[in-house]
């Protein structure tokens, strides 16, 4: 049994179809990329799982278990987590009072050290508010209030999006070391490079479907196959 | 010109005024941030708490007692009407939100106006707050001066709650992102309950504190609900601090003003609002987002 199975599930925005029978599972331990265009529906997958955004049927399992239909809080403290596009930060809360809440409901929640072991510059910035932060702060936050929830999946959408090359580098390591501890992550991204540096399976989206599924390795050996099926250069 | 000590003992009644509005907008302006409901019967509440304080007045024949069992029959009154009535309309629009509060105020202030008549009713000021107190410049009434006083560790009280408490960190969380409280985890109409009834709670106090200083009518209210939505949009919307800072600067308008036309007062202080949401439409700690 998968971690976590998403079986043909449909998911509108209003009157717009946005998911058609979308199918995709992950194992337990496992880094999955989702590639595609802008609007192939990667986002809004995620927001499904998340329950940001219910589908209209099919179903969602994570370790057996429907969790479609549930409240977003709900399926949070069943171990998903996302990590949001727009990051999310409490601009008015200090860097310690957003890890405070995000542990609040967890129930093996880590430690500030060992967070800021993972994220020294969170702990130099420990005391400013969220709204001071840089861009890569942010995002490094908005993944720490994941991981000290001790999510056993981490949904990461455009982690490294907006962000200087040498800060895109330090997430890419962190996410790296993440996948190497066995982390378990989906992540939606436009670059697919650093994408495929620290993901090992990946699926291609196109307009609600899936249109590609495989290996990293196979994606990066067929450089065609990205642009074709996906419009996004390997 | 009105002459300094006239002056003096208008900023003070201003700094009277202005507490008072703090602690009103305050509950106000928590509700609207985290439950997204405006109330429009919080100024129904003010009387209702007035009128609590003037009825266990009669039977306690202690201010303090009063105002202790009083705060716990506001508690009671905020407790029911979320579990009875506002909880049903988190999910509907805002016009049905506003006007099911707007209805519930009307029913409130017809009850108190059927049960104690549309009469003024007195409230006397506590034994311990009897008198003037000499401040040199100025001879003030000492339970105004108390009242200064009174409100200022109340709102120190409601700080510490928001501040330093998880609850506090979770309104005020909610009150800036509440999707993502929900995506951490957290149940927010959880806490809707206990803000609904803080907020009663806060303008319940108020009306109490304030009877021995006006004619409690079953109408008195209206005039400080609209005062302390001035207020909130002054502060920035759902902004704890923005409504201890604006009732404070809105209060001084009013009274300082009308030392000099007092038919102008009210006039002032729209005008400053008008100004304000032409150069700071967020309000003075307000951030853009969630209205």
């Amino acid at each position: 049994m998968s971690l976590l199975e998403v079986e043909r599930i449909n998911t509108l925005y209003g009157d717009s179809h946005v998911l058609f029978d979308l199918s995709i599972r992950v194992e337990q331990g496992e880094v999955v990329a989702l590639l595609g265009r802008n609007g192939a529906g990667k986002t809004t997958t995620l927001r499904s799982i998340m329950g940001v955004l219910a589908p209209k049927n099919g179903t969602i399992r994570l370790d057996g278990t429907p969790i479609n239909g549930l409240a977003p809080s709900a399926i949070a403290n069943m171990g998903v987590q996302l990590v949001p596009e727009e990051r999310a930060i409490f601009g008015g809360l200090t860097v310690e009072e957003n890890l405070r809440i995000a542990a609040l409901t967890a129930p093996n929640a880590w430690s500030f050290e060992r967070i800021y072991g993972v994220f020294p510059r969170l702990k130099e910035r420990r005391k400013s508010l969220g709204r001071t932060l840089s861009g890569g702060e942010q995002q490094m936050l908005s993944i720490a209030r994941a991981l000290i929830r001790d999510a056993r999946i981490i949904l990461l959408d455009e982690p490294f999006e907006g962000l200087a090359p040498l800060i895109v580098r330090d997430l890419v390591n962190i996410a790296a070391g993440l996948a190497r501890e066995g982390r378990t992550m989906i992540v939606v991204e436009q670059n697919v490079a650093a994408a495929l540096s620290f993901a090992t399976r990946v699926y291609g989206l196109n307009n609600g479907h899936v249109v590609f599924e495989g290996t990293s390795a196979e994606l990066t050996a067929n450089p065609d196959l990205a642009r074709d099926f996906l419009g996004v250069g390997a | 010109m009105p002459s300094w000590p006239a002056l003096a003992s208008q900023a003070f009644n201003g700094l009277a005024l202005g507490s008072l509005l703090a602690l009103v907008s305050s509950g106000l302006t928590i509700i609207l941030g985290t439950l997204g409901v405006l109330n429009f019967a919080h100024g129904a509440l003010f009387a209702v708490g007035a009128y609590a304080a003037f009825v266990l007045l009669q039977y306690t024949q202690s201010f303090l007692v009063a105002i202790v069992i009083g705060c716990g029959f506001m508690l009671v009154l905020g407790f029911l009407l979320e579990r009875v009535i506002i909880r049903l309309f988190y999910d509907r629009p805002h016009e049905d939100q506003i006007l099911v509060t707007y209805g519930v105020g009307i029913v409130l202030v017809e009850c108190v106006r059927a049960i104690f008549g549309g009469n003024a009713q007195r409230v006397p000021t506590p034994s311990w707050g009897q008198g003037a107190t000499q401040l040199g410049f100025l001879i003030y009434p000492t339970y105004r001066l108390q009242l200064i006083a009174i409100i200022a560790m109340l709102l120190a009280g409601l700080y510490l709650v928001l501040y330093r408490t998880s609850m506090g960190l979770v309104v005020r969380a909610g009150i800036e992102n509440p999707r993502m409280v929900g995506i951490l985890g957290i149940n927010l109409r959880r806490t809707f309950l206990l803000v609904f009834a803080i907020g009663v709670v806060a303008v319940g106090l108020a009306g109490m504190l304030y009877a021995p200083v006006v004619a409690v009518t079953p109408d008195m209210g209206a005039n400080f609900m609209a005062q302390s939505f001035v207020v909130i949009v002054l502060g920035g919307l759902g902004s704890f601090p923005g409504a201890v800072v604006g009732g404070l600067i809105a209060g001084e308008i009013v009274s300082l003003t009308s030392a000099f036309n007092s038919s102008y007062s009210e006039v002032m202080l729209y005008a400053l609002m008008a100004l304000l949401l032409v150069l700071r439409p967020q309000g003075l700690f307000g951030s853009e987002g969630r209205v």
